[in-house]
């Protein structure tokens, strides 16, 4: 494999993990638990898919098919998709929708941060923009965190059983793809094992902060980079993509 | 203008200065900043365009009406170009367009876009209405990507604040 295809593939999990989760969150619009809320997440979603069209335009680019970013987004299975895990985990309740956020917006702020600085121009360019609007959610995700593990004890204990359910799905954001490595060496992309550590200290300070212990030992889910996945991401795809498969000339 | 009408750069810029922002119609998508270059050769004019948010949707209508206005004035073969270098931010904005926004009701950005990322705690912002600075944010998200959501103490109404990014 080349520096090109590996690209490529880097491109897809950066971009589907930003798909996958901003689909997640719309379906919160229309139903978040009061207007500010109901916008802030439509605003973020929006963000996402924003940035991920960016990165699969360009990902279309580099592979040289003649695949658009559309013909990425709907016509790729299960199968072909790599964002992490923990963006195709249910929204559950609103402590739930938070945790994952919490989860995903501190490793993409890590993430992004150092992407401003590839080798890859146009990469370099589009995580320079978003590594702004990522602050922003991470200041919303952080602070909804830390109020429901301090606020009352329903709230408390509905982000203990969001922990429960999520803490698992974590590990996976740090796998590597394949040719990652060389990527990383090429100054392309960073190294996720330099990013971990930080991630993680992150993520305890916040979770004591919110009165939430992280479990010792937890055995870690993945599969992501090899495209394996948890039993959400197909129904999840089926929804996004059955208009454009289904009417394959429909034009918004 | 007779066709094969070559403008300069300034021309150009000026015919696209005629165009509103789509979602902030006081200031025009020059203000904005929004616009990264413009040139013409023969009858072809290449427009670089950058976000402001990754997911605008105010976006492609930019590019649509760059397009319309452009060939209003007579130029048929227009492209817009979006690229990523540099990336926009809220400093590109003039004390100009900032009056404007103030004067609509959008409180601007206050500040360099590179401290406020560092500051967990958005500061104070002026209310537009009625000038204190006793205000207090409600929704970093507000109606449009770019805008949080702020409510004064003093005239107690509600305000769109135009984010420093």
């Amino acid at each position: 494999m080349n520096l090109n295809q590996n690209l490529f593939n880097y491109l897809l999990r950066l971009s589907d993990s930003g798909l996958v989760l901003a689909q997640r969150i719309s379906a919160w619009t229309g139903h978040g638990p009061f207007l500010e809320e109901d916008l802030a997440l439509t605003n973020i979603a929006l963000d996402q898919f924003g940035r991920s069209r960016s990165l699969l335009e360009y990902a279309g680019k580099l592979e040289g098919k003649n695949r658009s970013e559309d013909d990425l987004a709907y016509f790729r299975n299960e199968r072909e998709y790599f964002n992490p895990l923990i963006c195709e985990q249910p929204n559950g309740d609103y402590a739930q929708t938070m945790l994952r956020q919490a989860f995903v917006d501190c490793f993409e702020f890590l993430l992004y941060s150092e992407l401003c600085h590839s080798r890859d121009e146009t990469l370099a360019g589009i995580a320079a923009k978003s590594v702004k609007e990522i602050a922003y959610h991470k200041r919303h995700s952080f602070s909804w965190v830390k109020r429901f593990g301090n606020g009352t004890d329903e709230s408390h204990n509905r982000l203990k059983q969001a922990m429960d359910k999520l803490w698992e799905f974590t590990g996976d954001m740090f796998e590597q793809m394949n040719g990652e490595a060389d990527l990383v060496k090429a100054g392309y992309a960073p190294d996720l094992n330099v990013l971990k550590p930080k991630w993680e200290k992150e993520i305890a300070e916040l979770l004591q902060e919110s009165r939430i212990e992280i479990p010792q030992n937890a055995f870690m889910q993945s599969g992501s980079t090899l495209a394996r996945h948890s039993e959400n991401l197909g129904p999840l795809l089926a929804e996004m993509q059955i208009l454009p498969r289904m009417y394959p000339e429909a034009k918004w | 203008m007779s066709p094969g009408t070559i403008f300069t750069e300034q021309e150009l810029m000026n015919m696209l200065g005629e165009i509103p922002d789509p979602e902030i119609p006081v200031i025009s998508i020059v203000e904005l900043g929004v616009i990264r270059g413009i040139k013409q050769e023969k009858d072809t004019v290449e427009v670089l365009i950058t976000p402001t948010y990754s997911g605008c949707p105010a976006m492609k209508q930019m590019e649509e009406d760059v397009i319309l206005k452009l060939k209003s004035k007579g130029l048929q073969n227009v492209s817009v170009k979006m690229i990523y270098h540099p990336t926009w931010t809220t400093d590109w904005l003039s004390d100009q367009a900032r009056e404007k926004l103030r004067v609509y009701g959008i409180a601007p950005p206050e500040g360099k876009s590179d401290k406020s990322l560092l500051s967990t705690h958005p500061k104070s912002v002026t209310c537009p209405r009625c000038k204190s600075r006793n205000t207090e944010m409600v929704s970093q998200f507000g109606s449009t990507a770019c805008k949080a959501l702020y409510k004064c103490r003093g005239c107690l109404e509600v305000f769109d604040y135009f984010k420093c990014i």
